[in-house]
């Protein structure tokens, strides 16, 4: 592969060759993978990245996997959509929403995880494995179906079932772990030590998390081939959000967009909200904090890129910005309503977080903006099982016309 | 017994920062602890370190640190992910 130089830990630059590992040996820094971005110079053009597969596979010269059509079940190029009843209630010009819900398991983590997957194959592993209470546990099982790979999910044995359904039907060996999350942590990082298992979060990481990249990409490429002014996303981990944005840069270093100037937001849940109140306080620590959100699909109380998070929200000139817990479900409401697209707890946060940002002033008007919908909302109906009420009436035109309040 | 090591992550709020919290656990429990990284500022800080020895013990030191109000949690941030 002409694009990948090597692994390379972020804290002390020491470089590793690419394979299956995330920490520094010296100093337990997490790894990233590096590019020979001036190779990719040379061959990437926007006709190459247009006349490739409606996937994020289009981006494949950025990715660190090949194109490996046994993986691909068409994760990534989601609609762009331009915003108008949104817009028009914060007040913003240029508002677009990036739908991320409509990947093939329902988030963005098929992104992640295809290109897991992928590497995974590269390197010769037979299985998948991660520990999840949701949305990347369907990414894994359904990747893991599609490539004919075993797959094992770890769930906490205290989690509903109908959060896991979504994996457990591609058929993954499910295992419910008793004890606290810290267990769960601490087993499965003794299994990805002790078997040959691609564990996409862990000894594939560096490789996993460069699948967000393409949430960078596409919607420089889908705006006509230019950056926002704000991108606005919702953060656990902070991997996602960091990535977008090492994707506008790559997208500008490599001569596909000009210009790169786009302030990243970082959106995050009052219930669990590590990287946000770093933030606020002016810290670059972040202090863990015990996950209590109704965003379930948030909730990352050590968030592994919180730190880069920062650097990122620092070198951007962005922000973060922490969603109270009621606000979470109307901005569900919110964005179903004036925009016709449902989103889980995450959306939600990203577009309360939004609303805050025009009103503290940080987004004007005329900026183009685009917010971040990363999962679906048929994943957490409990959040907003209230919208259900409906006009109860015998069945009479007259009883209807009683009960909704209308005359022919 | 086999020895294992444990990559984790303290975290310290005020006042602890200045207690000699990892020396006293490689004191008073059976494991050698080896620090990687650390970033201190006023208020918080946060050490980075191997712990090896067996898991029991490495478990009994570990409940010691969080009985003093001390975080602790896996070196690389949380594995378990939505």
């Amino acid at each position: 592969m002409v694009n990948v130089a090597a692994l390379r830990c972020k804290e002390c630059s020491r470089e590793y060759p690419i394979g299956a590992f995330n920490v520094c040996d010296f100093c337990f820094g997490p790894l990233e993978v590096v590019y020979d971005m001036d190779a990719i110079a040379d061959i990437a053009s926007r006709e190459r990245i247009m006349s490739g597969p409606n996937s994020l596979w289009r981006y494949a010269d950025f990715l660190p996997a090949e194109y490996n059509p046994l993986v691909d079940i068409n994760a990534g190029f989601t609609p762009l959509i331009r915003s108008r009843g949104l817009a028009e209630r914060l007040g913003l010009e240029e508002l677009w929403i990036k739908n991320d819900s409509v990947n093939p398991s329902y988030s963005f983590k098929d992104r992640v995880v295809a290109v897991a997957t992928a590497k995974a194959l590269e390197l010769g592993f037979e299985t998948l494995a991660c520990a999840s209470t949701g949305n990347l546990a369907c990414a894994v099982a359904a990747h893991a179906a599609r490539a004919g790979m075993k797959a094992y999910v770890f769930i906490p044995s205290d989690l509903e079932a109908g959060k896991v359904l979504g994996a457990a039907i591609y058929d993954p060996t499910m295992i419910a772990v008793n004890g606290s999350y810290d267990d769960v942590n601490r087993l499965c990082s003794e299994l990805a030590d002790q078997y040959q298992w691609a564990f996409v979060n862990i000894n594939v990481r560096p490789f996993y998390a460069d699948g967000s990249k393409t949430l960078g990409y596409e919607v420089a490429e889908q705006l006509g081939w230019r950056a926002p002014a704000h991108a606005v996303a919702p953060s656990a981990s902070g991997a996602m959000f960091t990535k977008i944005y090492q994707g506008l840069k790559e997208f500008e270093y490599t001569g596909i967009i000009d210009n790169v100037e786009t302030r990243m937001h970082c959106a995050q849940a009052r219930g669990c909200s590590p990287i946000a109140t770093a933030y606020e306080e002016g810290r670059f620590v972040i202090r863990p904090v015990k996950p209590a959100t109704i965003a379930k699909s948030l909730g990352i109380g050590n968030p592994a890129d919180g730190y880069y998070a920062l650097k990122t929200i620092e070198a951007s000139g962005g922000s973060a910005v922490i969603a109270e817990e009621h606000e979470v479900a109307e901005g569900i409401k919110l964005l179903a309503q004036t925009e016709g697209i449902f989103t889980e707890g995450a959306g939600g946060v990203a577009i309360a977080g939004l609303k805050r940002l025009v009103e503290r002033g940080e987004i004007q008007p005329d900026e183009p903006t685009v917010v971040y919908i990363t999962g679906n909302g048929l994943k957490t109906t409990e959040i907003v099982s209230d919208v259900v009420k409906p006009i109860l009436i015998e069945g009479t035109v007259s009883a209807f016309e009683q009960g909704v309040g209308v005359k022919a | 017994m086999a020895t294992t090591m444990q990559r984790v992550r303290f975290t310290f709020l005020d006042h602890m920062i200045k207690q000699p919290v990892i020396y006293r656990m490689g004191h008073d429990f059976d494991v050698v602890t080896n620090i990687r990284r650390a970033d201190v500022q006023e208020g918080v800080g946060w050490v980075i370190l191997e712990v090896e020895g067996e898991l029991e013990e490495i478990e009994r030191g570990l409940d010691w640190v969080r009985s003093l109000g001390v975080r602790v949690d896996h070196a690389l941030g949380d594995l378990i992910e939505p």
